[in-house]
């Protein structure tokens, strides 16, 4: 199968939930320091659930389409439920092969999301 | 150049994906011919054991045989081979220099000048030593041509310069630098100089005393040898004022139980069983480097480079990070496809059997200051023909189709 699916591509060139987000309740800056990308993720929570969520990226398709298919599946989600999320659902989303070489930049996204949501519990 | 070379890399007939392999990432580290490989298995089949300590036979081969490779790895740059330690790389060289030579002679207000265009190699060290001696770091700034910009450097010289550390050509732009001049500049403030040959020795011939560097460093891997492998050149008359950077075995004269003293010379760099297989093997990757004609090698990287820039240039989307006259580069060629990630740009050209590099290369403040967060790069060995250029132009067009890019 190829990595470069349209769904990638789609969500690289248009990302969902692009952006900042002026009222929120976590952010966190991602950076994998061997390929250069970069993430910048805010949450917003009311009521234990994700109510908004927004990101700023610069990095490659794999690692910014992972990140904008992730926002659109966390929105309206229960905080204890996307703790319990596994790499795995991030393959799943992305429906591609990931390398090993390319597995740091499939799961930034899901690793930005994760410090966002322990970042909330120090609150 | 006639390419008669192609058929003593067993690796290069290689498949990757389904396409007969491209290999254009020389500058990260070169494929090996299999003389290398044979020398290699030669000296564990026939001649292993450790060396300078044994009387038996073996021993003694395989003391003659390393010890061979030190008097060609000085011929090879115009050295002593009282002026050659063996390292397990380059950064090793670098970092013994930052020890041994810099913990004794860098003092509190001192500067040690860097370039802009480093390899992490030749900078982190150097920005260590400054931060442990109270030091300050100067650098040398870059033209808009990603050229060393020499006035800039001639004004940071003073009385308070030290030490100088350039590298001989940038594994990111390709630029090859004057430093020869440098090292002419650094000295006439008193100040010592280090250079990282890494991408010049196995391409360029280097005279270290042409260049009167101090300190000149480079790995056997960029240039046809094994994997850990370093060489470090040391202009003999800083030997004795240098302490060790490693203690142990085989760099000692006589040991007591509360102190010990240490071999004069070069030997005192060399603690511990070294890299003897791997230094013997380079050993035939010196004389396959000669076989092919030292002076030939550039030439042939600058025919490829100046035949890729045009190749690549062509397309609007593409930018470029080289300098504009050829006589100004090596064999490395960065560039950018806006619109797409580098990383994106080396996994399409990995589809279609071209290896290339993508990210940071090692050298991140120089990525920055090219205004882009990574780049992708080829860069040639004497191996590499037109046709390789041409499958890496395809592969590009593939990029473009992928990713919808328009020029």
């Amino acid at each position: 199968m190829d990595l470069y699916s349209e769904t990638i591509l789609d969500h690289y060139q248009h990302p969902r939930h692009s952006g900042e987000l002026s009222q929120r309740s976590a952010r966190v800056v991602e950076y994998n320091p061997m390929c250069g990308d970069s993430l910048q993720l805010d949450i917003k929570v009311t009521k234990d659930k994700v109510d908004d969520v927004a990101f700023v990226g610069d990095g490659c398709a794999i690692s910014q389409a992972a990140m904008s298919l992730l926002t659109e599946e966390i929105v309206g989600k229960k905080i204890t439920s996307l703790k319990k999320m596994s790499p795995e659902e991030i393959y799943d989303l992305l429906h591609v092969p990931i390398s090993p070489g390319r597995v740091k930049c499939a799961l930034l996204g899901f690793s930005a999301l994760q410090n966002a949501l322990k970042s909330l519990k120090k609150k | 150049m006639k390419n008669n070379f192609i058929k003593d890399f067993p690796i290069l007939k290689r498949k990757i994906n389904g396409h007969p392999l491209v290999y254009l990432d020389n500058a990260s580290t070169s494929q090996k011919p299999l003389l290398v490989l044979q020398a290699l298995q030669n000296f564990y089949l026939h001649s292993n054991a450790n060396i300078h300590r044994g009387i038996h036979t073996l021993s003694q081969e395989a003391t003659a045989q390393y010890e061979n490779v030190r008097i060609k790895t000085a011929d090879f740059i115009k050295a002593k081979p009282e002026e050659i330690i063996f390292t397990k790389n380059a950064t090793e060289a670098l970092n013994c220099v930052a020890v041994s030579w810099g913990r004794k002679n860098i003092k509190k207000g001192d500067e040690i000048i860097v370039s802009a265009l480093e390899h992490h190699a030749n900078l982190v060290p150097w920005q260590e030593l400054a931060k442990e001696k109270g030091a300050a770091l100067r650098i040398i700034p870059l033209t808009d041509d990603y050229l060393l910009d020499l006035k800039a450097y001639e004004k940071l010289l003073s009385s308070k310069t030290k030490l100088v550390c350039v590298t001989s050509e940038s594994n990111v732009t390709g630029t090859i630098v004057p430093v020869g001049k440098i090292v002419s500049l650094a000295h006439k403030f008193g100040a010592k100089a280090v250079v990282d040959a890494a991408q010049t020795v196995g391409h360029n011939p280097v005279n270290v005393k042409k260049i009167d560097c101090d300190f000149l460093a480079f790995s056997a891997h960029k240039m046809l040898g094994p994997t850990g492998v370093g060489v470090l050149y040391i202009k003999q008359s800083l030997i004795d004022d240098m302490v060790p950077h490693l203690y142990g075995g085989d760099m000692v004269e006589t040991v007591g139980q509360e102190e010990a003293t240490y071999h004069r010379g070069y030997m005192k760099f060399e603690a511990g069983t070294p890299n003897i297989a791997d230094v013997v093997a380079f050993g035939a990757a010196l004389d396959y480097l000669q076989s092919v004609g030292m002076k030939n090698i550039l030439a042939h990287d600058r025919k490829l480079l100046a035949y890729a820039k045009k190749c690549f240039s062509k397309y609007k989307s593409v930018r470029i990070f080289s300098p504009q006259k050829i006589e100004n580069c090596g064999g490395v060629m960065s560039f950018f496809v806006d619109g797409v990630h580098p990383h994106d740009i080396a996994t399409i050209f990995d589809q279609e059997g071209v290896a290339i590099r993508s990210g940071l290369h090692c050298a991140q403040p120089l990525v920055q200051r090219l205004g882009v967060t990574t780049t992708a790069r080829i860069s040639f060995y004497f191996y590499n023909t037109q046709q390789d250029i041409d499958r890496a132009e395809k592969a590009l067009k593939k990029v473009f189709t992928i990713f919808k890019i328009k020029n």
